[in-house]
Parts: C-alpha cells; sequence; structure tokens
C-alpha cells in the first residue's frame, strides 16, 4: 500500500517498505542527497528535516510515521538558496567539510522560526543538539544571530567579518 | 607535427577560443613553477588557468577537498598573481591525472607549502603574457604597461581585458622568470575569501561521495571481522530471501551484504550471523600490559642522545617524572566511509568517492586486480571530513574488490559503527617523561621514552625543547598489534604535544620558573648554542610565544587560571594560552588565545576556521575521546557513548597569525598538538589537578 506524503511542497506517492526511514526514503527514492547519514540514531542531526514544520531527525523516523505529513529538506528550504539562514551561512563562511551544515541549517531555520530573536544562550542550547566535527561551531551561532537579523530586517548588530 | 609549446598554445587558443594556459602546479621540485604546456597528445591538462573571451576565469585545483579550504585557497594564489577579481572565477575540482600531476593529495599540511611557489608562478606567468600581449598590439613598451582586475592598462588609457587579449596571448612564448607582485599590493591572499563550495553546501547539492549515484549502481554494506579474527562460516539464508537484496558473500573475512537500497541492505545485514575463529583477541588488558611490558624492556629505540643523561640525572637536585597514556581513537568525520567502484568486464575500472590521497587508491586498485593502473579512472568527490582516516584506501579496495566479484557497479557504505568499529585508530600511546633540574631549577637532563601499539616511532626526536638541554635521552619502542592503525590529525604530535607540554608544566613549576620565560630561556640559549642538530626555528618560536604571552594578558588576568603551551609541527609555530575558572567546584575553559606563524596567512577566513577547528578538535578529544577494545571489538560504537565535542561545551577562541610574509607552511594541523597542553595546565592552574590521561578525568 503506498503513502502520500508532501516533500518540499510537492505530493508524492510512495511504494515502498513502510518502516524504511524518512532519511533513506529521502535519499534512496526521491534523490534528496543534502538531508545527511551521520549516525543513524538520532544523536548527531545531520539528518535533520522539518515535519510538519518542526526540525526532525529523520534517520529514526519510519516512513509510516509522516503518511500525510509535510517534509521540508535542506533543497525545499528556499526556492533560490537565499534563506536568511543560508546567507548568513555563506556570508560568515561557516563551512569546513559541509557534510553536517545541511542539519546544522535546517535546525536553525526551525529555531528562528519559533524564536526570531533568540538570545546568546537560546541560540548555543538549540544548536547543540547538532555534532560538527570540523568544530565550527562558533560560526554556527554566529550564523544564526546573524540570519535573526536579516530576517527581521534590522541592520545586523553583527560585522559581517567571522570572529 | 612535433607539438612544441608554442604550437600547442596556439592550437589550444584556435580550438577553444580561450587563453588556456597548461601549467604544473606540482613538478619542477626546486624550479617552482616551470611552465610546462603539456599533454597535447592526451588531449586534455592536468590542471590550468583558462580565460574566455568573456573574461571569465576557470582555475581547476588539483588536491582532494577535505574542509581544510585547499579548493579556495589554491586559486586564491593564481588569481592573485594573475591580477584578476575574485568574483570572476570559477574554481573547479579536477579528477586525479598521475600523469600531469605530483602530490595530488591531502595530508601532512602541506598543500600550501608544496604548491605556493608554483601558484604564485603560474598566475605571474599569464598574467605578463597579457602584458605582452598588449603592449604588442598597442605598440608600447611592455614597462609602461598595468594590469588591473583582469585589464591591461596602456600609456594613453588604453585599456583591454584579458578575454580580448586571449588569443593573442596565446601565441607568445611562455616567459620564464615572470614578475611578481609585491605582498603590500595583495587584493586576496591574506583577505577573507568565502570557500568556493558554500553556495552547494547550503543548499544541499549532491556533492559528497556518499551522494554519489551512477546508472546500474547497487549498495553494499560489509561485516568485518573482530581485530585479529578470521571469519569461519557465515548464515545468510534469511538474509538472501529479503526484499531487494541480490547476494550475501564473503571475501577477505569479511561477508558483504549486496542489495537494491541502503535500507533493505540494513535490514538483511541484520539477519545474517557470522561466526569468526580467534585466539588471544586483543582487550584493554592486554593493551596494559603491551605498555607495562614496553616501559620495562630493556632494550628501545634509541632517537636521540645529546650529552649523558644517565650521568646529569645523578648530579640532579631534583627529578620530576610523569607518565601519560591515550587510547585508540577514531576519526570520526562525519560522513562515514564509503566509495564506489565498477570494475568492468573490459578490464577498465571507474574508482569515486572520497580519498585523501587518489594516486594511492588507483596503484591499489590496480595491484588487486591486475590491471595497469592506466585503466583506472578516479573521480575525486567533496569529503565530509576525514582527519587522516581517508589517508588509507581500505574502503576503496574493498569496493573494487566486491564490484570485480559481483560484477556490477557498486557502492558501499559504512554505517557509523563500521566507521567507529572499523579501524584505523590514532595509535595508543604511553609516555614517560623524566627531567633533572639543577640547584636553580633549570633542566639538565630531559628523557622521554614513548611506548606505541603500532605507533611506529612515538616520539618526535628533534624536536624543541631539543636542542636547548645538555643531556637527553629519547627512546621509542612499538608493539606490534592487530589493531589497524594510521595518521590521525597530526599524527603522534596530537598526543605527543599534550604530553608533553604538560610536563613542561611540572617542571617549570618544581623549578621555581614561569612556563614563559623558562621557554624564552631554552629558545635563546638554542638560537645562540643549539645542542646537537634542531629542526625549529627559535627566533619563530619566540615571536609566537612572546605575543600570546602579551594577547592573552599572561598571568595578569585577575580571577583567570591560565595554561601555557607552544609546539612546533608541519613547519608551522603555534603558542596558545588557555584560561580556566571553576564553575560549582569544576574547572572550565572559558576562553583560549592562539597565536599562530604559518608564513603568508592566504586565506584569513580559511586559516581561523583551521585554527578554531583544531583547538576545538584537540580539547574535544582530550576531553571526552574514550574507546577501548573488548577480544578484539572497539567499543563505544556510536556516538551515544563516543563524545564529540558540541557547540555549549566550546570556549571562545582567539586566532592571531604573526605577519612575516614567509612562504605557508601547514595550518589545518599544527594548532592541535599544543591545545592538550594549554588545557591540562589551565585545569591544573585552575584546580590543582594534574592530568595524565586522556580523556581526562574531570
Amino acid at each position: 500500500m503506498s503513502i502520500q506524503l508532501t516533500i518540499n511542497k510537492k505530493k508524492v506517492s510512495l511504494d515502498i517498505d513502510p518502516n524504511t526511514p524518512l532519511l533513506w526514503t529521502l535519499r534512496d527514492h526521491m534523490s534528496l542527497k543534502g538531508t545527511k547519514y551521520g549516525c543513524g540514531i538520532a544523536q548527531c542531526g545531520a539528518c535533520t528535516v522539518w515535519v510538519n514544520g518542526e526540525a526532525t531527525r529523520s534517520c529514526v523516523l519510519p516512513l509510516s510515521a509522516v503518511a500525510n505529513a509535510d517534509i521540508t529538506t535542506i533543497e525545499g528550504l528556499s526556492e533560490k538558496g537565499d534563506h536568511p539562514v543560508q546567507v548568513a551561512w555563506d556570508q560568515l563562511d561557516v563551512p569546513q567539510c559541509g557534510y553536517c551544515q545541511a542539519g546544522q541549517i535546517m535546525t536553525a531555520a526551525s529555531l528562528l522560526k519559533k524564536k526570531p530573536k533568540p538570545s546568546a544562550t537560546e541560540i548555543v542550547d538549540g544548536m547543540s543538539g547538532n555534532i560538527c566535527r570540523c568544530g565550527t561551531y562558533h560560526r554556527i551561532q554566529e550564523a544564526v544571530k546573524l540570519a535573526s537579523d536579516l530576517a527581521t530586517k534590522k541592520k545586523p548588530s553583527t560585522t559581517k567579518k567571522p570572529a | 607535427m612535433k607539438n612544441t609549446r608554442r604550437s600547442f598554445l596556439q592550437k589550444t587558443a584556435l580550438a577553444t577560443g580561450a587563453f588556456c594556459l597548461g601549467f604544473d602546479w606540482f613538478k619542477a621540485e626546486g624550479k617552482a613553477g616551470a611552465m610546462v604546456a603539456s599533454a597535447v597528445e592526451a588531449g586534455r591538462f592536468n590542471a590550468y588557468l583558462e580565460i574566455s573571451s568573456l573574461g571569465k576565469v576557470i582555475l581547476y585545483s588539483p588536491n582532494p577537498e577535505i574542509g581544510q579550504g585547499i579548493k579556495t585557497a589554491f586559486p586564491v594564489v593564481v588569481a592573485e598573481e594573475l591580477d584578476v577579481d575574485w568574483k570572476d572565477v570559477e574554481v573547479r575540482q579536477a579528477n586525479l591525472d598521475t600523469q600531469h600531476f605530483e602530490r595530488q593529495l591531502t595530508g601532512g599540511s602541506g598543500a600550501l607549502k608544496h604548491s605556493w611557489d608554483r601558484l604564485r608562478k603560474a598566475g605571474a606567468t599569464a598574467r605578463q603574457m597579457f602584458i605582452q600581449a598588449a603592449a604588442q598590439t598597442w605598440k608600447v613598451d611592455i614597462s609602461t604597461c598595468k594590469t588591473a582586475g583582469g585589464f591591461v592598462l596602456g600609456p594613453a588609457g588604453q585599456k583591454a581585458s584579458y578575454g580580448s587579449l586571449a588569443s593573442l596571448a596565446a601565441t607568445l612564448t611562455v616567459p620564464t622568470e615572470p614578475t611578481y607582485k609585491n605582498r603590500k599590493d595583495y587584493k586576496i591572499i591574506g583577505k577573507r575569501t568565502k570557500g568556493v563550495d558554500n553556495a552547494n553546501v547550503v543548499t544541499g547539492k549532491p556533492v559528497f561521495g556518499l551522494d554519489i549515484e551512477k546508472p546500474g549502481m547497487v549498495i553494499a554494506q560489509i561485516i568485518r571481522p573482530p581485530f585479529g579474527a578470521t571469519l569461519k562460516s557465515f548464515d545468510a539464508a534469511d538474509a538472501l530471501k529479503m526484499p531487494g537484496i541480490i547476494d550475501v558473500l564473503s571475501f577477505k573475512n569479511k561477508v558483504a551484504i549486496v542489495g537494491q537500497s541502503t535500507w533493505q541492505v540494513m535490514q538483511a545485514r541484520a539477519a545474517v550471523s557470522c561466526k569468526y575463529d580467534g585466539q588471544n583477541l586483543e582487550s584493554e588488558s592486554t593493551h596494559k600490559k603491551w605498555f607495562d611490558e614496553g616501559m620495562a624492556a630493556d632494550k628501545a629505540q634509541v632517537q636521540r642522545k645529546d650529552g649523558d643523561f644517565q650521568m646529569a640525572m645523578s648530579k640532579a637536585a631534583k627529578v620530576v617524572e610523569a607518565t601519560y597514556e591515550c587510547p585508540f581513537i577514531s576519526h570520526s568525520p562525519m560522513e562515514p566511509m564509503n566509495f564506489f567502484a565498477d570494475v568492468r568486464a573490459d578490464g577498465s575500472v571507474l574508482l569515486a568517492g572520497p580519498t585523501q590521497v587518489p594516486q594511492s587508491a588507483q596503484k591499489a586498485v590496480a595491484t588487486l586486480l591486475k590491471v595497469d593502473e592506466k585503466k583506472v579512472e578516479v573521480e575525486l568527490s567533496k569529503m565530509g571530513g576525514g582527519f587522516g582516516r581517508r589517508l588509507n584506501n581500505d574502503f576503496a579496495l574493498e569496493a573494487a574488490e566486491l564490484s570485480s566479484l559481483i560484477k556490477k557497479p557498486v557502492k558501499v557504505m559504512w554505517t557509523r559503527e563500521d566507521d567507529m568499529m572499523g579501524g584505523i585508530y590514532r595509535p595508543a600511546v604511553r609516555y614517560h617523561f623524566k627531567a633533572g633540574l639543577d640547584a636553580s631549577g633549570n633542566m639538565i637532563a630531559f628523557y622521554l621514552r614513548g611506548v606505541g601499539l603500532n605507533a611506529g616511532n612515538a616520539t618526535r626526536q628533534d624536536n624543541f625543547p631539543v636542542g636547548a638541554i645538555d643531556n637527553v635521552l629519547i627512546e621509542s619502542v612499538n608493539q606490534v598489534s592487530s589493531v589497524t592503525t594510521g595518521p590521525w590529525r597530526a599524527p603522534i604530535t596530537n598526543f605527543l604535544g599534550y604530553a608533553e607540554q604538560a610536563f613542561l608544566d611540572e617542571v617549570a613549576e618544581a623549578g621555581g620558573k614561569d612556563p614563559v620565560q623558562m621557554r624564552l630561556d631554552w629558545l635563546a640559549r638554542a638560537k645562540n648554542n643549539p645542542v646537537g642538530k634542531i629542526t625549529y626555528e627559535p627566533d619563530r618560536f619566540i615571536e609566537v610565544i612572546k605575543q600570546a604571552a602579551e594577547k592573552s594578558q599572561w598571568k595578569k588576568k585577575p580571577g583567570v587560571s591560565q595554561g601555557f603551551s607552544v609546539y612546533f609541527s608541519h613547519l608551522s609555530y603555534v603558542a596558545q594560552v588557555a584560561d580556566a575558572v571553576m564553575v560549582n567546584g569544576k574547572p572550565k575553559i572559558t576562553h583560549v588565545t592562539a597565536v599562530t606563524d604559518c608564513g603568508e596567512v592566504v586565506n584569513l577566513s580559511g586559516a581561523e576556521n583551521q585554527i578554531k577547528g583544531a583547538i576545538i578538535d584537540g580539547m574535544g578529544h582530550a576531553m571526552f575521546a574514550k574507546l577501548r577494545f573488548n577480544e578484539g571489538v572497539a567499543a563505544p560504537a556510536n556516538f551515544n557513548s563516543y563524545r564529540l565535542i558540541r557547540g555549549n561545551e566550546i570556549p571562545t577562541i582567539d586566532a592571531h597569525f604573526v605577519d612575516n610574509g614567509i612562504a605557508p607552511t601547514g595550518l589545518g594541523e599544527p594548532a592541535l598538538p599544543p591545545t592538550g597542553g594549554s588545557v591540562a595546565n589551565a585545569i591544573y592552574a585552575a584546580s590543582k589537578k594534574r592530568l595524565y590521561r586522556q580523556p581526562f578525568d574531570i
């Protein structure tokens, strides 16, 4: 029996093992490779997507659990790659190897949706579920702040220069 | 017709309507950057810069990108000397081309060090040819022409774009001694250049090895035996009945599960049972015994001997002694190992995926399959980190062997558990240090024995403070283990740096010296009257130490305890001061000041990333990384119990660079070795607790 859901605003119908984690559904069956495998046990956050707008670890979430749900992946975060979080990530030159960054960005964008102007502590706490093995944490935290400033259309209070 | 350089360039210009200058990034060792317009026969270049008539500049970057920023830094150097606007540059990753590259690898913090002169020459030579082409067109002397942002400017206000000059420039003789920019005129080098892959990364483009899809490709996972064990039998009856499963087969003690999709393979894998033969498989107790034996052994490899250590110790007024130990640890890059291979019926092979050493992969696979290297093509993907793990091509060999057995293109994917339990590891090492001090607290004798498990020489015998101490004895013992090991970011020094810098802190304390001044005194000695040969430059050491003391307000910060360290590796110098405070009775590292001399900083943004990343890496692994073996099996197996440092556990970091204009040296690794030391010494300053083992017990 096929499962219907919406992925990046497109309705899709999938006829695969309903136990398939959403992560592998996206990567193997939808050719959406932006969502990453890091640990498979919801510890690192590389696989973070939005399920009905909530940042969720897709590696432990079976397809059956997201029937009729609305999924947003990094590929669907913005049409032109210009979501304020994406802009901030580029502007502050956050990525080193880049592998974890899709998950970081999806987590950050979700955080800002709930709290458009998070405090420094809220940023640190909100982002600490995602591991970056390269150690780009400082710039991640600065970029969330910059994205918040960009999105709330005020003049960025952080300088463009990454610290 | 013989393909002369001139005819080649002409041909290329005619064929493409572009100025297409072949140059070799790596050949002509010693004669940096000799222009080699080669490979006409092959019809392609190793690496080149290409300028279209529209003025677009394409630079090919040959080295694999693991996150160290080389794909951005290399072209920055070429673009600077070429004198073009960075916004007009497009960077592309070159694939493996052994005919025209040397050192097309990423490791040892050596990429820029090896290529700096050649990159500059490549850019400067092309720039000069554009000037020549313009001068010829305008009938003016070349000395009256300048360049700016991809244009040649003439004495009477003439202006011609490189693009418009491309076809004429291509007919000119390649100059052998171009003029270089003065570094004060640099517009790109030393500034902040954003990563050329940022746009792909932030939009989730499929750029990594695990993202590779090829026609007809199947997926495989491999069950590997415990270290030291052999596969006796396996039962795949249930697995073979599962949907999407194509085959389950064994080779070289391993069992491969091959199927249509990742999830199907994972499910089937769980249904495969394996039986192993193995005696005396290694456990933590085995490793402890080997350390003890290595420390007690009469015979050790003497790595360095200055003066008479025993004699000096017998005269010492005070003796300081300490032992340090670290476990095997996993590299754990965020992208687990994976590789694609297609071994075809016609004997040709396509390899694709993340490796720091593509040429080794090509050679090893050619040897394994008994085919000509020329028939093995290697496509490079971006790598989700490496930290040394992808210097070993075990994953590429597995993929190639499996493809040859199943006669299909296959992507072998390691799970996180495979990655953490399947080797290669940072070798486990134990160090014993001894110091003899005279009545004034000066170190007159220095001893180190390093016992490593598959570590080779676990010492770096010629490094500071050797050269400043009269009586030195440095020995190593290597114990053979079945646990596979290899380079881990800053091999050996990633732990040796910590152990030594922590020990020297004890030496300073015992001698009643300030840790900074003690090192400055030693360096003055090493500079004026070194003991034996030294591999470091004392002046560069002195500079980073002085700047770090000043910028960190060494011992002048009220309410803050500080720890100092300094280390020389990969030809770069990094001094660090870590700040600690007590929070709820526990020491907390709040800030790290780092001063780095890595010569010319090519990309300030990338350089800061490397320094901060290496410090966070060094601190995280020193504090948390714990891996043990039981009967040949590593534990833990995943991030729930193998703890990596997170964003709420990092100190603030100030990264400073010495501005000296020396040709660039290593940057990806050198900030890591001193980190454990500065952190441990700050923790001691705050809590009076010395730390002798990693992970730290605090």
